[in-house]
């Protein structure tokens, strides 16, 4: 049987696109990338990168400033968009502010302040500066703890981060946790900010691109980094809800190496099948396929095998780096509600940036924007440690 | 609440090298002595992979190590293994995941140039020992990590009892916590390494340890502390730790209702019976 679906409520995006739905909606059907060369801190590489204005002014204060961090300044300056803040409110007045989860992915958390905290150690000592707060922003949890707070939430909360499936994971866990009564409803998101730790990661590893990313094409070299918050309300789904409703998740892990995907893309297929079967949808009944789609030589090329094995070539798929780089452990829940948009929508976006597809590669995936009825579509997040994680969402057609 | 088996325990900190030898003391038989761990462990990583990894890494996966075997699960490293031979899920809890390469990522980042360690980058995500624990066991079944600081392991167990309940699969949770380095030492206080796996499975087994209830309310109450002197140093003083008095409370085989840390003002209540 099917599970049980659950319905999204409320949700929000702000991403290098511009603050909340409207301009990340606006973007994808104008086909305006949000991504500029690298000009971040004095990172000094050559990339491009997908920043978030307006973050480096806007300070946490008041009772909440000791969580003062790039990261958790974007993770407020998303909450504070489309009426989320409002919507968790009527749900807390509906469930008790006991009984919503808090599950938010996030791969960096607020690492960026330890690096600069890094910059000002004692020159004799080797000490932090005073100032700087461990828990507060730098720890895992900190995002998690920053949300409920600003949210007035009180029942079971997580940081997840299982690096870039971090945020589509935080899906799979509010549905479990809800299925086993910990919690009624669930706010699930994924904040990542950017920082040096990943912007020299991926560069030491050979990742980025120095120039927008182009999923799939025949030229494609690497992936562009972006920052992201994203959030959701969920709450059980109605009889004929004709809301957004998440039908099917699909985890897997691929067993194979620490960075690079199975060259069969064997986890992911794992993950898309699992999500199908949750739902018990074929997979030709799947309007659109969001892809994972970093731009990087292999990670696309293990995703297409994967992609072709459970759907083979025919149904429509793309990758949406191309607006916002690739937001990391907030790449799930930002890839997730641009699904929602076009379930809502009718909208197939298409792959930004990309202008030949790489003839090696089969999948169906669309350079150009098509409006089309859309009822079913899919999610992919896949990260460093072999960590797939795939989501089935669905509309009810009016 | 849904009742939850826990087959097997595994163990690793200072005076807690294993499930069996740490029962006596968990039980209150003994007097805990925080002695040295032992150097040789996480065996089920090639011997090149162990010298690459880190103590976190390599504490992480002792603890699963031992917990499957005891249950005399096979755990066999050829690629691709697949599901059918390990069907076990795995939920790994940790307050601050690898903080040693987290500070040399740091350091690395005031130095000219930059020179960031790939490895250590690949490293950094709080995963990594899920991915070397799938990679080692060639398990393709889904596995979350997660953190919640000082409540990481209440979270962890709400989280592995969820997954179990949902899945109808076995789950093994794994807890871990190490000792930042300095000067990130200053600013977070670890006392000492601990890492616990519990297996956990759904069907409540003959062929068990305990049986867990986990009461999805608010308890209200403070988190239960331990009668040993050292032994409450180390729940207080480590995240993963914190789950120690269920620990205890399998090892006595008996009937009792355990209070742990959850978080600020926040605790979780777990009906234990043999």
């Amino acid at each position: 049987m099917a599970i049980k679906p659950l319905a999204i409520a409320a949700c929000t995006l702000t991403n290098a696109l511009g603050r909340g739905l409207a301009a990340s909606l606006r973007a994808l059907r104008e086909g305006e990338s949000g991504l500029r060369p690298c000009d971040f801190e004095d990172a000094e590489l050559n990339t491009w990168i997908g920043q978030v204005a307006g973050l480096d002014q806007e300070p946490l204060r008041g009772e909440l400033a000791p969580f003062d961090c790039r990261n958790n300044r974007l993770a407020r300056l998303g909450l504070e968009q489309d009426g989320f803040g409002a919507a968790v409110r009527q749900a807390r007045d509906r469930y008790g502010a006991d009984r919503i989860g808090v599950f938010i992915g996030t791969s960096t958390s607020g690492i960026g302040a330890t690096e600069h905290a890094y910059r000002q150690r004692d020159p004799i000592t080797g000490s932090l500066p005073a100032t700087f707060d461990y828990q507060h922003t730098h720890n895992v949890f900190s995002v998690a703890d920053f949300t409920r707070r600003w949210l007035g939430l009180t029942g079971v909360a997580f940081a997840i981060s299982t690096a870039c499936s971090s945020s589509a994971k935080a899906f799979a866990s509010a549905w479990r946790q809800m299925r086993g009564g910990l919690c009624d409803a669930a706010v699930v998101g994924g904040v990542d900010s950017l920082c040096l730790t990943t912007l020299h990661g991926f560069n030491a590893l050979g990742l980025i691109s120095a120039r927008p990313c182009r999923p799939w094409d025949v030229d494609r070299d690497g992936l562009n980094i972006g920052e992201a918050a994203g959030f959701a309300l969920l709450e059980w789904a109605k009889p004929n809800d004709d809301r957004v409703l998440l039908l099917g998740y699909g985890e897997s892990s691929d067993a194979y190496h620490m960075t690079a995907a199975h060259p069969e893309g064997a986890g992911a297929a794992l993950a898309m099948q699992e999500a199908l079967a949750r739902a018990e949808i074929l997979p030709a009944q799947v309007d659109y396929i969001n892809l994972h789609g970093t731009a990087t030589p292999l990670n696309d090329a293990a995703e297409d095998r994967a992609v072709l094995r459970v759907f083979g070539p025919a149904t429509p798929c793309s990758s949406t780096k191309g607006w916002t780089g690739h937001t990391l452990g907030a790449a799930g829940v930002t890839e997730a509600v641009f699904v929602a948009l076009c379930l809502e929508q009718d909208l197939i976006p298409g792959t930004l940036n990309t202008r030949r597809r790489d003839p090696r590669l089969g999948a169906g995936v669309v350079l150009e924007n098509r409006e089309r009825p859309l009822r079913l579509a899919l999610s992919n997040s896949f990260g460093f440690g072999g960590t797939n994680c795939s989501l089935l969402l669905g509309r009810r057609r009016r | 609440m849904n009742p939850l088996a826990v087959e097997a325990v595994g163990l690793m900190a200072p005076g807690l090298a294993g499930w069996p030898a740490s029962q006596a003391v968990l039980a209150g038989q003994q007097p805990y002595i925080a002695e040295p761990m032992p150097a040789t462990i996480a065996t089920l990583l090639p011997a090149n992979e162990r010298r690459r990894v880190t103590a976190t890494i390599k504490l992480a996966l002792q603890a699963a190590q031992e917990a499957m075997a005891q249950a005399a699960l096979a755990l066999d490293p050829s690629p691709g293994n697949g599901r059918g031979e390990l069907s076990v899920r795995t939920v790994f809890a940790s307050s601050g995941g690898d903080s040693e390469i987290l500070d040399k990522i740091c350091v690395a980042l005031t130095q000219p140039d930059r020179p960031v360690s790939p490895t250590h980058f690949h490293q950094s995500v709080h995963n990594t020992p899920a991915g070397y624990w799938s990679i080692a066991t060639g398990c393709m079944q889904p596995s979350l990590s997660l953190s919640a600081y000082d409540g990481s392991f209440a979270a962890g167990l709400r989280e592995a009892a969820a997954l179990a309940w949902a899945d109808q699969a076995r789950v093994l949770l794994i807890a871990y916590d190490l000792p930042p380095p300095f000067p990130l030492a200053e600013r977070r206080q670890i006392i000492a390494p601990f890492a616990a796996a519990l297996l956990l499975n759904p069907a409540t087994t003959a062929n068990r340890l305990a049986l867990l209830r986990l009461d999805p309310g608010a308890s209200g109450q403070p988190a239960d502390r331990l009668d040993d002197a050292g032994l409450e140093r180390l729940r207080a003083g480590n995240p993963a730790a914190r789950g120690l008095p269920l620990l205890c409370a399998i090892a006595r085989r008996a009937t009792r209702r355990v209070i742990l840390f959850a978080g600020t003002s926040a605790t979780l209540r777990v009906a234990v019976e043999p």
